[in-house]
């Protein structure tokens, strides 16, 4: 799948511009994303490490294992097919807790760990089980509690009442969680691994 | 307001000082796990780079091609029976691909129609309620090597798509136009 759509969009760009003009700008931006990716993860590298650095006292702590525990209900209803003492558990809890809080930073470390848990659950390694599935969907959704950074540029634009859209946007949240969630749950049940 | 900033603020030291004091009270060498910790933090962002490399080439190229400008033309005629902005629907497609790009394209708004806007509000609760769907796929299942999301893609775009129509909702209910 994902082979088709990083293909289509290369293609996609090169036949829409070769129609439109501008095929020198194809090329800098081509080459401006590569570097904006090192860019990227020489910032992320400071990051992630700090927030693995402080996730690892926690495990050692016992922490997450604490956390997990209090999550359990939520987790057996996500994810009816990970083993109760299986280690995916403490990492997807960790992610989904940071996803909840806004720490998208901290949530990406937790969120590769876990995937790779899941995979030493899964039969067929080359495709996706259930619960990647359920852990993607959820991710994606977003299930950030309050948009601080939307909040942040609604102040520096003048907005007289910065704070107004944090009551919609936590419904609308819960809206575009609950229904990919009861999709995905739904996909679940049709079958087993 | 002001108790929302400071809260904020304090989220990420509180969390910190929580877990090294819990740490220390636990008997962890808390320094020496810490820096275990961000070894493998570096051998992970190190795991994503080619990912990256990748994805933001394709990204950088649809972009700057102007499809997406024209697939927005394509679906504004489609939305002209209801009271939903075309000027709004650049910003939603971007997301799918890129949140920073499509921040860049909200402060636009901000800064044509004003934050208080019908536009201003919808694409404020917008950018809340959804995230990138393709960095996301992208950077999880390669990791794994997974060939094969199944319905990971068909959720996503549920997920996207109920959250654009609970905030176009939502934002009539709550502001009117």
């Amino acid at each position: 799948m994902l082979n088709y759509i990083w293909s289509f969009m290369i293609i996609f760009a090169v036949l829409f511009s070769g129609f439109k003009g501008g095929m020198g700008e194809v090329t800098t931006s081509a080459l401006n994303g590569a570097e904006e990716a090192v860019t990227l993860c020489i910032k992320m590298c400071g990051v992630v490490s700090m927030w693995m650095g402080i996730m690892r006292i926690a495990e050692k702590a016992k922490l997450i294992d604490l956390w997990t525990l209090k999550m359990t209900p939520i987790l057996n209803f996500l994810f009816p097919s990970v083993p109760k003492d299986h280690p995916a558990r403490k990492y997807i809890a960790t992610n989904l807790i940071a996803n909840f809080l806004g720490l998208g930073w901290a949530a990406t470390p937790p969120g590769l760990q876990a995937m790779v848990e899941l995979q030493k659950l899964n039969k067929n390694k080359e495709c996706a089980t259930h619960a990647m599935c359920m852990f993607l969907i959820i991710n994606i959704s977003s299930v950030q509690l309050i948009p601080i950074n939307t909040i942040s540029y609604r102040v520096i634009y003048q907005s007289t009442n910065p704070t107004e859209i944090i009551l919609p946007t936590i419904m609308a949240t819960i809206i575009s969680t609950l229904i990919p969630v009861l999709f995905a749950k739904f996909m679940y049940r049709k079958g087993e691994n | 307001m002001s108790i929302l900033v400071t809260a904020s603020d304090w989220i990420i030291p509180l969390i910190m000082v929580g877990i090294i004091v819990y740490g220390m009270l636990k008997d962890v060498n808390v320094f020496e796990a810490f820096i275990e910790g961000a070894k493998d933090g570096l051998k992970v962002v190190l795991d994503i780079l080619p990912t990256l490399i990748g994805l933001l080439v394709a990204v950088g190229m649809l972009r700057c091609s102007g499809a997406l400008t024209a697939l927005s033309k394509a679906i504004s005629p489609m939305l002209s029976f209801s009271h939903f902005p075309s000027e709004v629907i650049p910003t939603l497609l971007l997301h799918t691909f890129s949140s920073s790009a499509s921040t860049g394209l909200m402060i636009d708004l901000f800064k044509t129609y004003g934050p208080d806007s019908f536009i201003g509000r919808l694409v404020s609760i917008t950018s809340g309620c959804t995230e990138t769907i393709f960095y996301t796929m992208t950077v999880y299942y390669m990791i794994i090597k997974v060939k094969n999301s199944r319905y990971t893609l068909a959720g996503s775009l549920i997920a996207t798509l109920s959250g654009i129509l609970a905030a176009y909702y939502l934002t009539l209910k709550f502001f009117g136009i």
